[in-house]
């Protein structure tokens, strides 16, 4: 237990980061290394020697999905795109859990978190960059990621007409997407900017009106969030298989971005704190933040499974297709990503995190939160793939490639925006709590 | 028969005291029978040097069987005993079954747990309080000291219960009913 300080200083909680020169050439080269990869990937996959490459020819099921090869891209074209597409969605997802982490801590007058928040609260800056690539993709490449977009699809005169996917278009449409789109990143990271000020402001003047403005900014977040982290999962996932919805998907979709943002925290604050930083943060902040990963790991699963089970329970053709593909159509490519998605994400932490000593131990929570990360990739990938690419899936490396090059830009983005920020809100009114947390 | 134990009871003005009075008595050797606070006091349990509570284990526990319980009961029910084509699935289509085997998890690590806790700290029908100080649920916080199970003589831990800022000291004899 903390020994009780009775002359706690606020001003001695600053400590500033330094993203050091070779830190950002590591990061730089991972990038280009990732880039590269992808490259060699995608002219291997085009030469027909690729790594991770099916020569799997289900055009009886090809055909029944809807995908006709009726549009531009070839098939390495079409897996570069989907890889680019998911990852930029997995990280968009991850940087905007660093504000709603930071939002429920206001909301929850919690004050344990607030000697880490300005960790998670140094995501979202991620979202620009995510973003952009989301839209770039989006406007060249629209038509190779969705369903909906295929050429003649919502035409009742053309032969790829489909009754079902024009019935959607008011919602599913060309204008209408892109404003959704544009609205999310744009609420999410405006509302991230003005709460990001606001603590500079914090630690700038101090005094307790900060807050209550960024409790009130909270409330606008989560009510913002509430809504577009559903829709969003909607537009940018579900409605790859257009024919297919479930509406479960949109807390499923937010559980496994929620998750994998509370793993990506817990490291990050490990990290800072075997740098030597952080050195107020101890094993009880991060036994609560294991809490929350075991936790929301099991929430994750449980909206997983009660999606899975409506539709085992019903057994509707046009709903089972959607498990079908992922079991074992497609020469069953993605039945390993569906399973190791299932175990990592549910009986790994489950079991790993069960007991006290587990969450309070740092190489126990870094496996813990990598097996997490892993997981909820491997999530994504099964939800997007099998519609993005299907047959013509696999695990080489473009997908090796796409994810380190993210990953790396993610970081790279990350550490120079903890730089602009102490990395304890010195003047948050309930740091002193945070200090001598106990649990 | 009736036994009676004697108890030493120091009664203290501040958590903070107290706090600190407890890690002094125990370095000088003292056996400490429990703290009782009017509010949580946080790490008084590891000062007194309690050992770390088991109840996770009986969780996991009644959550194991509780799981069993209903795998079984379904089993039995929906397989062996009556089977049942559902929707044209398998006899034992085992995902249909895990909502009732989650919930009586839930169930049974629920009861267990609650139960388990106020049978280990005497809460049942008929049982009898042991209240040092009244006080204690008030503003008072109160040391209890077994004087049989310590090695010291009644006049030191006095002594060191005085030194440690106790306001007052009592005597206290609880009266055991064994039956």
């Amino acid at each position: 237990m903390a020994e009780h300080n009775h002359h706690f200083d606020p001003a001695e909680m600053e400590e500033w980061y330094d993203f050091t020169s070779s830190s950002k050439r590591k990061l730089i080269i991972g990038m280009l290394a990732g880039l590269a990869t992808l490259l060699i990937g995608a002219f291997l996959v085009a030469k027909g020697w690729g790594i991770g490459l099916n020569h799997v020819h289900e055009h009886a099921e090809h055909a029944a999905h809807g995908h006709e090869a009726h549009h531009g891209l070839p098939a390495w074209g079409k897996r570069v795109v989907g890889n680019l597409w998911m990852n930029a969605e997995f990280f968009t997802g991850i940087s905007v859990i660093g504000m709603f982490f930071v939002a429920i801590q206001y909301l929850s007058w919690a004050g344990w978190s607030s000697i880490i928040k300005r960790i998670p609260e140094a995501f979202p800056a991620f979202i620009p960059f995510s973003g952009a690539i989301m839209l770039v993709l989006y406007v060249a490449f629209g038509h190779e990621i969705f369903h909906w977009r295929h050429e003649g699809i919502m035409d009742p005169e053309s032969e790829h007409y489909d009754a079902i996917i024009a019935g959607k278009s008011w919602y599913l449409n060309n204008a209408f997407f892109l404003i959704r789109t544009v609205l999310y990143l744009g609420s999410w990271y405006g509302l991230w900017v003005y709460l990001r000020n606001l603590s500079k402001q914090e630690d700038a003047i101090g005094g307790t009106e900060w807050w209550y403005k960024m409790k009130y900014l909270s409330r606008i977040f989560i009510l913002v969030f509430a809504v577009t982290s559903s829709t969003c999962a909607w537009d940018w996932a579900m409605s790859i298989d257009t024919h297919w919805f479930s509406t479960m998907f949109g807390w499923y979709h937010f559980a496994s971005w929620h998750v994998t943002g509370l793993a990506v925290t817990t490291l990050s604050v490990i990290f800072l704190k075997e740098k030597g930083y952080l050195p107020a943060v101890n094993e009880n902040h991060l036994h609560d933040l294991g809490k929350f990963m075991f936790a929301f790991s099991i929430f994750w699963t449980y909206v997983w499974f009660a999606q899975f089970l409506l539709i085992y329970y019903a057994n509707l053709p046009e709903e089972t297709i959607y498990y079908k593909e992922r079991f074992g159509g497609y020469g069953g490519i993605y039945k390993a990503p569906f399973f190791i998605n299932l175990f990592m994400g549910f009986l790994v932490p489950f079991l790993w995190f069960m007991t006290r000593d587990a969450k309070r131990n740092f190489t126990f929570l870094k496996v813990g939160s990598f097996a997490i990360i892993i997981a909820h990739y491997f999530d994504f990938y099964q939800m997007m793939m099998p519609g993005l690419v299907g047959a013509n899936g696999g695990f080489g490396l473009i997908e090796w490639g796409t994810t380190l090059f993210f990953a790396c830009a993610f970081i790279y983005v990350i550490s120079a925006q903890l730089t602009k920020a102490s990395l304890v809100a010195k003047n948050h009114p309930m740091l002193e709590e945070a200090v001598h947390h106990d649990i | 028969m009736d036994t009676n134990k004697r108890f030493l009871v120091g009664v203290y003005d501040d958590d903070d005291e107290v706090m600190a009075a407890v890690k002094t008595v125990r370095a000088s050797g003292i056996k400490i029978h429990d703290v009782y606070t009017p509010f949580p006091v946080h790490g008084l349990d590891k000062a007194i040097g309690h050992p770390r509570t088991r109840i996770p284990m009986v969780a996991f526990m009644f959550g194991t069987l509780g799981l069993i319980t209903m795998f079984v009961f379904t089993l039995y029910t929906m397989r062996l005993d009556w089977p049942m084509n559902i929707g044209g699935k398998d006899y034992y289509a085992l995902p249909d079954f895990i909502p009732p085997m989650f919930e009586f998890t839930v169930l049974f690590t629920a009861f267990g747990m609650v139960f388990t806790f106020f049978i280990t700290n005497g809460l049942w029908w008929g049982n009898k309080a042991v209240i040092f100080d009244l006080r204690s649920t008030d503003d008072k916080f109160v040391m209890a000291i077994d004087t049989a199970s310590n090695q010291k003589s009644e006049a030191e831990i006095e002594k060191a219960l005085r030194e440690t800022g106790a306001i007052e000291i009592n005597v206290k004899e609880i009266v055991e009913e064994e039956d």
